[in-house]
């Protein structure tokens, strides 16, 4: 486990820089990590739905905190630029974002990490609600990562009524694809993913002999991370962060 | 929950934003996440003009609850003043 103590350095740089995504664009990210030569590993943080926000910037700051190689490409950068709020409605006005574009932005973003000297070559993808999605929709359709995190994504499970030209297959439908083990965090109290759905992904998951660890908890809704709205929960929140960092650590830590 | 439904449609009117009044041309309401209000889902209403911006916008999120009573009296209301021009038409007539 890595951990800090009050004798150790420690330094961080955290800026926003460019990467190449969908359609050989240039995107912006977010991009924290800590000083030191490392190695390290790396982790793509994918934005949620309300956009490329503070608190993704404050999540992606506290990956490289503990020690990993952090970045959040905007995944809405093709929807023009503005307050985050101003531009997430945008993407939502126009029926989100293609899951094409977001897969091609979190490749770059992987390679990106990858490439760098101070990486130790291993990284994973991390996102909540639409973008715990997205990271589920990563594990499974592009090659890798070493290990994914999926908080409360809803629309893993979709019904043919659902499905749309920026989303035209349910992420359960490519469950035999899932390439690195996948951490679920949930909340039984959500009602996307509601229990039912969690349970339907873990049947998929068991049919396909993968390696997951699921946690369900009680007296918890849709974003029980997130200390800025009425759905936080203070102790699924603590003991979440403490899974996604276990997990991390035990699939991504090759030194340290 | 992130549900993505969202409707559309073209307005004429003009709305008051951070830069001042605008015109209005579409109005996107959305049944999802708010990014303000302190609830899980809400009534999203944005009023924009998309040839001025991403910043011309005006913004309201609503409980659902109050979202059917803004409905409710946004529809009274105009029958009411529907009603009012009719009678005055009569009345010149």
């Amino acid at each position: 486990m890595h951990r800090y103590t009050t004798d150790m350095y420690e330094g961080m740089l955290a800026e926003t820089t460019t990467v190449q995504g969908f359609n050989g664009d240039i995107i912006n990210a977010y991009f924290a990590r800590p000083l030191g030569p490392g190695p390290f590993p790396g982790v793509v943080v994918i934005h949620h739905m309300p956009g490329w926000d503070e608190l993704y910037r404050e999540m992606t700051r506290k990956f490289a905190h503990h020690g990993y190689l952090a970045f959040s490409p905007n995944i809405y950068y093709r929807f023009g630029h503005g307050s985050p709020d101003d531009v997430a409605a945008k993407v939502r006005a126009s029926g989100g974002v293609a899951d094409d574009s977001v897969l091609e932005d979190t490749e770059g973003s992987l390679r990106f990490l990858k490439s760098l000297p101070q990486s130790n070559k291993k990284v994973g993808v991390f996102g909540t609600c639409s973008s715990g999605r997205q990271a589920f929709l990563a594990a499974c359709r592009l090659k890798g990562f070493d290990a994914a995190v999926d908080c409360w994504g809803g629309g893993v499970v979709m019904s043919k009524e659902e499905l749309t030209s920026k989303r035209p297959v349910a992420p359960i439908d490519y469950t035999k694809d899932l390439s690195c083990p996948l951490l679920g965090l949930f909340g039984e109290e959500d009602q996307n993913p509601t229990p039912q759905h969690v349970h339907l992904l873990e049947e998929e998951l068991k049919k396909y002999g993968k390696n997951y660890e699921f946690h369900m908890y009680p007296k918890a809704g849709h974003g029980f991370f997130y200390y800025d709205r009425p759905n936080y929960r203070q102790e699924p929140a603590v003991d979440g962060w403490k899974k996604v960092f276990q997990f991390f650590e035990k699939y991504l830590r090759t030194s340290n | 929950m992130c549900t993505g439904i969202t409707e559309t449609a073209q307005v004429k009117g003009s709305g008051k934003g951070p830069d001042g009044w605008f015109k209005l041309e579409e109005v996107n309401v959305s049944y999802d996440h708010p990014t303000d209000a302190s609830l899980e889902r809400a009534l999203n209403i944005d009023f924009v003009n998309p040839k001025k911006g991403l910043s011309a916008r005006v913004a309201v999120e609503l409980s659902p609850e109050s979202a059917k009573k803004l409905a409710e009296t946004i529809l009274t209301t105009l029958a009411r003043g529907e009603d009012h021009m009719k009678n005055s038409e009569a009345a010149q007539n």
